[in-house]
C-alpha cells in the first residue's frame, strides 16, 4: 500500500500541489485521472522519488519514502517498477540486456536463470523472441511492452505507469490496458497508472484518483465515476458527444 | 557561476562512490575504453603526424642562421611536442571529440528519461553512467597522449626525409638532445588533468540538460566550449606552477 499524506509541491510562485492525500491499495489498479498541467505527473514524480514533496509524506507499506536518507530510498527503490511515458528503455542495448538490466545489477542470479526470468518476462507480454533486436527496431507499443517486461523482471511490489497510453492507437491501448491489469492481480503489486484516457478509467480503474488544480478533486472507482454529479469530473471525463453517451446511458 | 561550480562538485561527490556492481562497472569501463579511447587514436594520429612535420619546418625556417647549430631543430620541435603540442593541442581536439560525444549521450539520456529510469531502479546514475567515463579517460588519454608524442617526432623526422629542411641523422642528434624526463612528467600531469576537465565537464552539461533536442545541441556545443576554456586556463596555471 502506498499512502500519500498531506502532499504540497511548488515550483516557484506556482503550487502544483496542494495539501493531497490519497492511499493507492495492494493488488488494485490505483488511477491518478486529470488534465494536462493539472499536477498528476508532478504526483507520480513524487511516488518514485523523482521529486522531493515541499510538504508532506510519502510512505510504502509503513516505510518513508520522502524525504529521507538515500540508503532507505534505495531499498524501496529496488523494488518499484516503473513504465515512463515514452518507455525510457536504453537505446545502447538490446531488448534482451534492457529486460535483463536490473537482474544484472541487484541480483546473484546466474546467466541462465536471468535468460529464463527475462524470457518469461517477455513472454507474459506477447513479445517473446524479440530478445535480440535493437530498441530502434521496435514499434511504439512494443516499446511500451518491452518498458512494462523491464519494469516487472525484478518482481516488484510496485509499478507506476506514466500514460501507459499516450501515442498509441486504440487497439494496442486496450492491450497495454489488459497488459497492466493482469500484471497487477498475478503478481498482486500496487499499481498506480496516471492516463487522461477515458477506456481505462472506465475498463481498469479499481480507485481512481481525480486531481484538478493541483488538489485532489474527486476520488472512487469506475462504477461511481459514471454516477458522481461532480461537476469538473465530468467535464474532464465526459466532454465529448460520445463520452457524454456513455454516461447517459 | 557559483552555483553551476557547486552543483559541479555535488555531481562528483555521486559520481566518485563505490559502484553498485563491479562486474557491471567492469563492462562498462571495457565498453568506454573502446567506445572514447580507442575510437580517437586515428584522429590522434592523423592530426600528431602533420603538426610534427609541420613544427619541425616552422622551427628550421625560424633558425635558418648558420651560427644556430642544426640539432637545435630536433631539439626545439621534440619539446614543443612534449611541452605543448601533444599535451594541450591534442586535448583540445578530443575536448570537442570527446566532449560531444560524451554530452549529447548523457544530455539524451535526460531527455528521453533513461537516467531517470535508472535512478528509479535504485541505481545511482552519475555512479553508472559517468564514473566509467572518466576513469577509462583518465587511463587512455594519457596513452593516446605518448603515442602522439612519438607519432608527432616521426612526423618531424619524416619532414626532414622528404622536404630536406635537415638531414635526418642531425634530427634525431637534436631529439636525444639535452633531454630532460620531467618534460614526460610535466606532460603527463597536464594530460591527466586536462581528462579529468574534458570529461567531468562534458558530464557535468550532459547530465543537466532540459528540455528537447535544441538543449542536446546546445549542451553538446557547450560543453566543447567551457572543456576548451578550462583546459587553456590550466594549462597556464600548471605551466607557471610545474615549469618556474
Amino acid at each position: 500500500m502506498i499512502k500519500l499524506e498531506n502532499i504540497s509541491k511548488q515550483f516557484g510562485e506556482h503550487l502544483v500541489l496542494d495539501d493531497v492525500s490519497a492511499t493507492f491499495e495492494r493488488g488494485k489498479t490505483n488511477l491518478i485521472i486529470g488534465q494536462s498541467g493539472s499536477g498528476k505527473t508532478v504526483l507520480m514524480k513524487i511516488c518514485t522519488g523523482l521529486y522531493e514533496p515541499d510538504k508532506g509524506i510519502v510512505t510504502f507499506d509503513e516505510r518513508q519514502f520522502s524525504n529521507t536518507k538515500e540508503k532507505n530510498k534505495i531499498n524501496i527503490r529496488k523494488e518499484m517498477g516503473v513504465l515512463f511515458q515514452g518507455g525510457a528503455l536504453f537505446d545502447s542495448m538490446s531488448v534482451e540486456q534492457n529486460v535483463m538490466f536490473p537482474l544484472d545489477m541487484f541480483t546473484n542470479m546466474t546467466y541462465e536463470e536471468k535468460l529464463e526470468r527475462v524470457n518469461f518476462c517477455l513472454n507474459r507480454v506477447n513479445l517473446s523472441g524479440i530478445n535480440n533486436l535493437r530498441t530502434s527496431e521496435l514499434s511504439g507499443g512494443m516499446m511500451k511492452r518491452v518498458a512494462i517486461a523491464r519494469a516487472i523482471s525484478n518482481s516488484p511490489k510496485y509499478l507506476f505507469c506514466d500514460e501507459p497510453n499516450s501515442g498509441l492507437d486504440p487497439q494496442t491501448s486496450e492491450l497495454i490496458d489488459d497488459l497492466i491489469s493482469e500484471i497487477t492481480h498475478e503478481f498482486n503489486m500496487t499499481t498506480i497508472i496516471n492516463t487522461h484516457d477515458i477506456n481505462s478509467v472506465l475498463k481498469i480503474g479499481q480507485t481512481i484518483s481525480f486531481i484538478n488544480k493541483g488538489k485532489l478533486w474527486w476520488s472512487g472507482d469506475n462504477r461511481s465515476v459514471l454516477e458522481s454529479d461532480n461537476k469538473e469530473l465530468n467535464t474532464f471525463l465526459f466532454s465529448t458527444e460520445l463520452t457524454k453517451r456513455v454516461k447517459t446511458n | 557561476m557559483l552555483k553551476k561550480l557547486g552543483d559541479y562538485v555535488l555531481l562528483m561527490f555521486q559520481v566518485f562512490r563505490k559502484p553498485d556492481n563491479a562486474l557491471i562497472f567492469r563492462k562498462r569501463m571495457l565498453h568506454e575504453f573502446y567506445n572514447l579511447g580507442y575510437t580517437s587514436i586515428g584522429i590522434v594520429a592523423i592530426l600528431s603526424v602533420f603538426v610534427g612535420a609541420v613544427a619541425t619546418i616552422l622551427v628550421a625556417y625560424n633558425t635558418d642562421n648558420p651560427l644556430l647549430p642544426e640539432k637545435l631543430i630536433g631539439f626545439s620541435a621534440r619539446q614543443m611536442i612534449i611541452l605543448e603540442f601533444s599535451p594541450t593541442m591534442i586535448s583540445l581536439i578530443l575536448a570537442g571529440k570527446l566532449g560531444s560525444q560524451i554530452a549529447s549521450e548523457l544530455g539524451t539520456m535526460r531527455v528521453t528519461q533513461q537516467i531517470d529510469a535508472l535512478k528509479v531502479m535504485g541505481v545511482n546514475p552519475a555512479n553508472y553512467l559517468i564514473f566509467p567515463k572518466i576513469l577509462s579517460c583518465l587511463l587512455f588519454i594519457p596513452v593516446l597522449i605518448i603515442f602522439s608524442i612519438v607519432i608527432g617526432i616521426l612526423g618531424g623526422w619524416l619532414a626532414c626525409v622528404f622536404t630536406g629542411v635537415i638531414t635526418p641523422s642531425n634530427y634525431v642528434v637534436g631529439l636525444r638532445a639535452w633531454f630532460e624526463p620531467f618534460s614526460i612528467t610535466f606532460a603527463m600531469i597536464k594530460t591527466v588533468v586536462f581528462s579529468f576537465l574534458i570529461t567531468s565537464i562534458s558530464s557535468f552539461i550532459g547530465y543537466n540538460v532540459e528540455g528537447g533536442s535544441v538543449e542536446v545541441g546546445k549542451a553538446s556545443t557547450q560543453a566543447v566550449v567551457v572543456g576548451s576554456i578550462a583546459i587553456i586556463v590550466f594549462d597556464l596555471i600548471l605551466t607557471q606552477m610545474l615549469l618556474t
